[in-house]
């Protein structure tokens, strides 16, 4: 009797690119859902525009590429970078803006370096920093959160009159609305000489490092503990990052407490803890060694503080991470593991 | 009792140890005719001592080991020789090879056979009874055991004997069922491997998914020193480097051998079949097979080594409907055989029939998402990921910086990558390429020296020549043209294209001359 002849393994595990992304998707949950809670329906109008505009846009390069396009869009990297992007949006930006960042995203960052797998950038932190650049007013007026500010005034058909129309109902002014994030209330200040415990002094701080934000930051930890603990993140990228952050944070404060803020109020806002488990863990864009992985969430983390202390931009962490992708393959080619059997030193 | 030592990497696979190891070992049907192939082991083919219409016996030396790196091969039943010609036989290849073909007359007469007392021979004795009996490791490898058995060469003592039980591969189960059944011949063949090798410690690793197997030899060693440890059940704990360091902790160095760090490792049915060679003098004509997967009757036949895989298959009821493949050894290093017509050889451990439910489903191959699983399961601490860029991109030297060689072809990286690569696929390439270009270099040294030597070999005999017609014709050197016409017999040319001596050497020896030989 004839048979097929293929080599081994002939057995394989159960996993799948779609399975890695889905699993991204889920561990996202938590971190949406307190934003939404704390500032509406905003994110969640993000979140719809932000997908079907990538699903379209992977699609159409797909097509343009003659790649299968059903295969590639059953693995869900498009939805993950829709995601990704959508969540660090102003929950009232308008939808063109959206749909530039995921477009800068999908058809630049993406495919134009070669689709999933070959992109060196990562392509969220691409869309978000080409925003961030080009409507640097847009993306800095946030909403205040609920408990504080009126968030929750708007219902969802005002929400989506204020992102698709740019209407705002008469009753509320945008000032009322809007404000600085807890990161950029405390750069400005600290510009206008004010000391660090004063300004934080103010309700938008919250408890730890903004209202609202710090909940977030507590769904995002949760989910990011998750993505670990199932191995789709490397938890040497998150434990570096925010080790970095802590410690180049702590050195600061230690020397200053009056100018630059504490170690804990830096881990638990902006974009840190989400960047720590969701960007910087990007697996094509970073590094792939065990101790690369260490390095280069270090020096995500202390880019981070950096251009957060010192820099024009009020956080730093979409920045950090595309510096350091441009770093990751040099890091990868100088901590290499030591081979089994091979001599040490 | 020291501790473990865990490698990097490894799997946990889905085990299916249970389909197979239920029923003792049961013996095959005598077949009809055996193929016997005479190359079942690492090293040089067998020299043939039988011919066709010849009687043998069963055990009978019908192949002598050729060399220090070969095994002698021995008629598993007696009967007539029907043939010496190339066969199929069981080869990722598929290439035939030279086989003896024997029709069994039923009678099972047996050669004279004797036992001997290790204890009162000379190591060096023991040594050639295991070589004359075709000793090999029946793990896998089939390398000659009398060679690992002979510490000479080796400058320090040996540190530790392992006897590798592990059997990692998730459908495998015939060393479990050999020590189980045979644990104490196993471990009087272990007391003949220890009084060659003289070890200070003797360790026997056994994965822990084998409490009845672990039981069986730790009784059989009760009162020898010998210790078993039970291993965690991690895929790939059986391979030769991977249970060295973790039951001494020892890295084998890349390019070496576990020797080179005083250990040496065996596997359970290699020191059985020590044990019958030297209690009973019967050399290795039969081991233990699994057949497992997609038939009807999984279970372990102890098997004449020449007897066709189908035999065996329709011994265990035949296989269901659906199979695919049918392979040799295990789903994560075995490979699948052509055709079921082949011979069982002294490294088949397992015949595994494969359908669609056992093998991996085909799904689409995505592009590398540099996740790092691979290098997570890497037993050799490889990166993966870089070795299959440079494979894919055909950089063979910057895949060889990458360590490519250490590459075990585990299967490890390709069983958990998400986006399905065949990266040992492109591993096996690499290295073939490799192989390849490095053949080619050599070839190509050999024919730049071959002209070189034949360019100043024609220098030389022109000089010599003129120095000749110099001697001869010393004062009128310049009318030599006009004697050359005057004078033509004299025989210059014709002996130029008579060959030298040397030149007809290198000629026989298979270079290839260029054409411009026959041209001047």
């Amino acid at each position: 009797m004839h048979f097929k002849t293929l080599t081994s393994p002939h057995v394989l595990g159960e996993t799948s690119v779609g399975q890695v992304m889905r699993r991204v998707l889920y561990a996202m949950v938590p971190g949406a859902t307190a934003l939404i809670w704390f500032f509406g329906w905003g994110v969640l109008v993000n979140l719809a525009v932000a997908t079907v505009v990538a699903l379209m846009a992977e699609a159409a390069m797909l097509a343009v590429r003659n790649k299968p396009i059903a295969t590639h869009l059953a693995d869900y990297s498009a939805v993950v970078t829709a995601w990704l992007l959508a969540v660090a949006l102003p929950p009232l930006a308008p939808w063109w803006m959206t749909v530039i960042g995921v477009l800068s995203a999908i058809v630049v960052a993406k495919h134009l370096y070669g689709g999933l797998g070959y992109n060196p950038f990562n392509p969220a932190m691409i869309g978000y920093v080409v925003l961030l650049i080009s409507f640097p007013r847009e993306m800095s007026s946030w909403l205040i959160p609920q408990g504080i500010g009126q968030a929750h005034a708007l219902s969802l058909i005002e929400t989506l009159q204020a992102i698709f129309n740019g209407l705002l109902p008469d009753r509320l002014a945008a000032d009322a609305l809007t404000g600085a994030t807890p990161l950029d209330a405390l750069r400005t200040q600290l510009g206008l000489g004010l000391a660090v415990a004063d300004i934080r002094n103010s309700p938008v701080f919250g408890i730890v490092a903004g209202s609202g934000w710090e909940w977030a930051a507590s769904g995002f930890l949760a989910g990011g503990l998750w993505l670990i603990y199932t191995r789709v993140a490397a938890w040497q990228i998150p434990a570096g990052l925010l080790s970095g952050l802590a410690v180049i944070s702590t050195i600061f404060y230690l020397i200053d407490p009056q100018r630059y803020a504490p170690p804990w109020f830096h881990l638990w806002s902006g974009a840190a803890i989400f960047g720590a488990f969701f960007i910087a863990t990007d697996p094509v864009t970073a590094s792939t060694t065990p101790r690369g992985r260490l390095l280069y969430g270090a020096g995500v983390g202390v880019l981070t503080y950096i251009i957060r202390s010192f820099g024009g931009y009020p956080d730093g962490v979409a920045f950090a991470v595309l510096l350091m992708n441009i770093a990751a393959p040099t890091i990868d080619l100088y901590t290499q593991p030591k081979v089994f059997g091979a001599r040490r030193g | 009792m020291s501790g473990l030592f865990p490698f990097h990497g490894g799997l946990k696979t889905v085990r299916h140890k249970t389909e197979s190891n239920q029923q003792p070992i049961r013996w095959s049907a005598l077949p009809h005719r055996l193929t016997v192939p005479l190359r079942q082991h690492i090293g040089a083919i067998a020299k043939p001592l039988a011919r066709a219409g010849e009687r043998v016996l069963k055990g009978q030396m019908i192949g002598q080991p050729d060399g220090y790196i070969s095994a002698a091969i021995h008629a598993p039943t007696s009967g007539k020789v029907i043939a010496v010609e190339q066969q199929p036989v069981p080869h990722p290849s598929g290439l035939p090879d030279w086989c003896v073909v024997i029709e069994s007359d039923g009678e099972e007469r047996w050669v004279e056979r004797q036992a001997v007392d290790y204890r009162r021979l000379h190591p060096s004795e023991v040594r050639n009874r295991l070589r004359s009996a075709g000793v090999v490791g029946l793990g896998g490898a089939a390398f000659p055991s009398a060679v690992k058995l002979n510490p000479s060469g080796h400058a320090e003592a040996l540190e530790t004997l392992i006897l590798n039980g592990a059997e990692c591969e998730p459908w495998i189960t015939c060393d479990d069922r050999i020590m189980r059944e045979r644990a104490a011949e196993i471990i009087a063949g272990l007391h003949v491997i220890a009084h060659l090798l003289e070890p200070r410690e003797v360790l026997i690793g056994i994965e822990d998914d084998k409490p009845e197997a672990i039981a069986a030899m730790v009784a059989a060693c009760a009162g020898t020193g010998f210790a078993v440890r039970p291993v965690p059940t991690r895929y790939p704990s059986g391979s030769v480097k991977q249970l060295v360091k973790l039951l001494t902790a020892k890295e084998t160095p890349v390019d070496g051998l576990p020797v080179d760090v005083g250990v040496q490792c065996f596997n359970v049915g290699t020191a059985y079949t020590i044990y019958r060679a030297i209690e009973f003098g019967e050399p290795v004509i039969s081991r233990t097979v699994t057949i497992t997967g997609h038939v009807n009757q999984p279970q372990n036949l102890e098997v004449l080594l020449g007897t066709p895989f189908s035999e065996l298959i329709a011994q265990s009821g035949g296989y269901r409907d659906g199979v695919e493949r049918l392979i040799m050894g295990g789903p994560m290093m075995g490979f699948a055989v052509h055709d079921d017509g082949v011979p069982v050889t002294k490294a088949t451990n397992c015949l595994l029939a494969a359908s669609a439910a056992e093998l991996a489903p085909l799904r689409p191959v995505m592009p590398c998402i540099r996740c790092g699983a691979c290098v997570d399961a890497c037993p050799a601490n490889l990166l993966p990921q870089q070795l299959y860029w440079h494979a894919r991109a055909k950089e063979f030297d910057k895949a060889q910086d990458y360590h490519l060689f250490s590459c075990i072809e585990c299967g490890c990286c390709s069983y958990v990558c998400p986006s399905h690569l065949p990266l040992v696929q492109y591993y096996r390439y690499a290295k073939n390429e490799i192989w390849a270009q490095e053949k080619e270099k050599q070839k190509a040294e050999l024919a730049r020296q071959r002209h070189q030597a034949r360019l100043e070999r024609l220098e030389r005999e022109k000089q010599e020549r003129d120095a000749k017609l110099r001697q001869k014709r010393p004062r009128h050197a310049r009318w030599r043209w006009k004697t050359r016409l005057t004078k033509p017999s004299r025989p210059i040319a014709p002996r130029r294209l008579r060959p030298r001596p040397n030149q007809r050497l290198k000629l026989a020896s298979g270079a290839i001359e260029s054409p411009c030989t026959l041209k001047r």
